[in-house]
């Protein structure tokens, strides 16, 4: 089973689509007692990182969110919160990852980066298991994690950013795998089958 | 970098696709649901589903068929058509939909993109701008064309994009339905003076006129309507053509 959380950060209708497709089993929650009996955790988002994180206070989840050893699967937003601090709204984060999330410099580069970009894989993963390298997936954000030690995969975008994560049992991508056709559906399967 | 877009758009009226000439003339042209999942499985990067006539008859967009379309479709959409607040924004990215467009309401009300912006992330917002040429002026046009305002496009885009929008959807009303090409000089200094996507749209007529919006004017996409409806172009045929002209682009 696998918990969607819903924290009201963003359109989450497109996720429960894909996990249609897929029709694997899921519960769309916000409440804490639901997500410890699942094996699995979405964790997505769009919108304000500074709004999400008092949400995920005001719900209780916080603190959860950090200390959980089940596979997590942050998608854009959701994986920015796994860093320790967003200059968006200049919020605490999760701090799973070691990492500030920056925002993109709009004297350089159109922000937000909206579109279709190519992502390396610089770091085995099951999460691109079947997944051709140099592939192209769909982002909309104006802020980034940078490349760090987790970083398994990048994209560029006048600076080289992380497209996606991986540290222990937490999985981020800063792409939306649910709207990046078929290649992104496949990297849900790989997070529900083989992380 | 990020690849060039292109875009179907479906001018929706009742659930069925329509296409007219200059914003008149409405020919049906399919499903729409149907439509789109043909144009998803060709490899277009994104739709737009306009529903015309939702601002002349005061109606709210169609949520249904925003949410059918949702199950069909894995790459991102936006919608517009009548959107007129925050609620009704709301509403239709609930139901599935990543982006709307925002075009009369934001005239009659520019603080709307700010504040929808804020609530949703200005990646979600985005401002169409139909301009026509009135006494040698790019005047800006609402309600599907038919009213003309005291705005100049140029500006008006400066100002959307300085308000918080997340891109611009810029219609030349004289180009659009003619087949003769985009307004490239219009587009180019557009996108010379803004910060955000600009989409190219009117007047798209053969596979030439999307390298040219792409090359002269450096657009971030291109959209196009009753060239795809009609079988006349597939957008495997013109992203492979692109491709091999050197855009940037999704294959």
């Amino acid at each position: 089973m696998i918990a969607l959380i819903d924290y009201g950060s963003g359109n989450i209708q497109s996720v429960i689509n894909a996990l249609d497709d897929l029709q694997v089993d899921y519960i769309v929650t916000n409440r804490e007692s639901d997500i410890l009996k699942c094996d699995k955790i979405i964790f997505p988002g769009v919108g304000e990182a500074s709004f999400a994180i008092r949400k995920l206070h005001l719900l209780n989840l916080f603190t959860m969110l950090r200390i959980t050893k089940k596979p997590l699967l942050g998608i854009c937003l959701g994986m920015q919160l796994l860093t320790a601090k967003s200059k968006e709204g200049n919020v605490c984060c999760l701090s799973i990852l070691d990492t500030t999330t920056e925002m993109f410099e709009p004297s350089k580069v159109k922000v937000p980066h909206m579109g279709w970009n190519r992502v390396e894989i610089i770091n085995n993963s099951p999460l691109f298991d079947g997944i051709e390298n140099n592939s192209y997936f769909y982002f909309a954000h104006s802020f980034y994690v940078p490349q760090n030690e987790n970083t398994i995969a990048i994209s560029e975008y006048g600076v080289k950013f992380s497209a996606a994560i991986e540290k222990d049992n937490f999985y981020g991508v800063q792409f939306h795998p649910e709207k990046s056709g078929e290649k992104g559906i496949q990297i849900l399967k790989n997070f529900i089958e083989k992380c | 970098m990020v690849a060039k877009r292109i875009i179907p758009c479906l001018d929706v009226k009742n659930g069925r696709v329509v296409k007219g000439t200059n914003f008149v003339n409405l020919k049906d042209a399919g499903s729409a649901v149907e439509l789109s999942e043909r144009y998803y499985r060709e490899g277009a990067d994104e739709l737009v589903f306009l529903d015309i006539t939702a601002t002349e008859e005061k109606r709210k967009t169609l949520v249904e068929l925003v949410r059918e379309v949702a199950k069909v479709l894995r790459i991102p959409f936006t919608v517009g058509g009548g959107i007129s607040d925050l609620s009704n924004i709301e509403e239709l990215l609930k139901a599935g939909a990543d982006k709307v467009s925002l075009n009369s309401s934001i005239v009659r009300n520019p603080g709307l993109i700010t504040e929808a912006a804020k609530r949703f992330g200005s990646q979600a917002i985005v401002a169409a701008i139909d301009v026509k040429i009135v006494n040698g002026i790019k005047k800006v046009f609402i309600k599907g064309g038919k009213e003309e305002t005291d705005l100049e496009g140029f500006e008006w885009c400066k100002r959307v994009c300085e308000l918080g929008a997340g891109e611009i959807l810029l219609t030349s009303m004289d180009h659009d339905g003619t087949r003769n090409g985009y307004d490239v000089e219009f587009l180019s200094k557009v996108v010379q003076n803004v910060t955000i996507p600009v989409i190219a749209s009117g007047g798209a007529g053969k596979k030439e006129h999307f390298l040219e919006a792409f090359q002269a004017a450096n657009v971030d996409a291109c959209l196009a309507a009753g060239l795809f409806h009609y079988g006349e172009l597939s957008i495997q045929e013109l992203k492979q053509y692109l491709s091999g002209n050197k855009a940037n682009i999704r294959i």
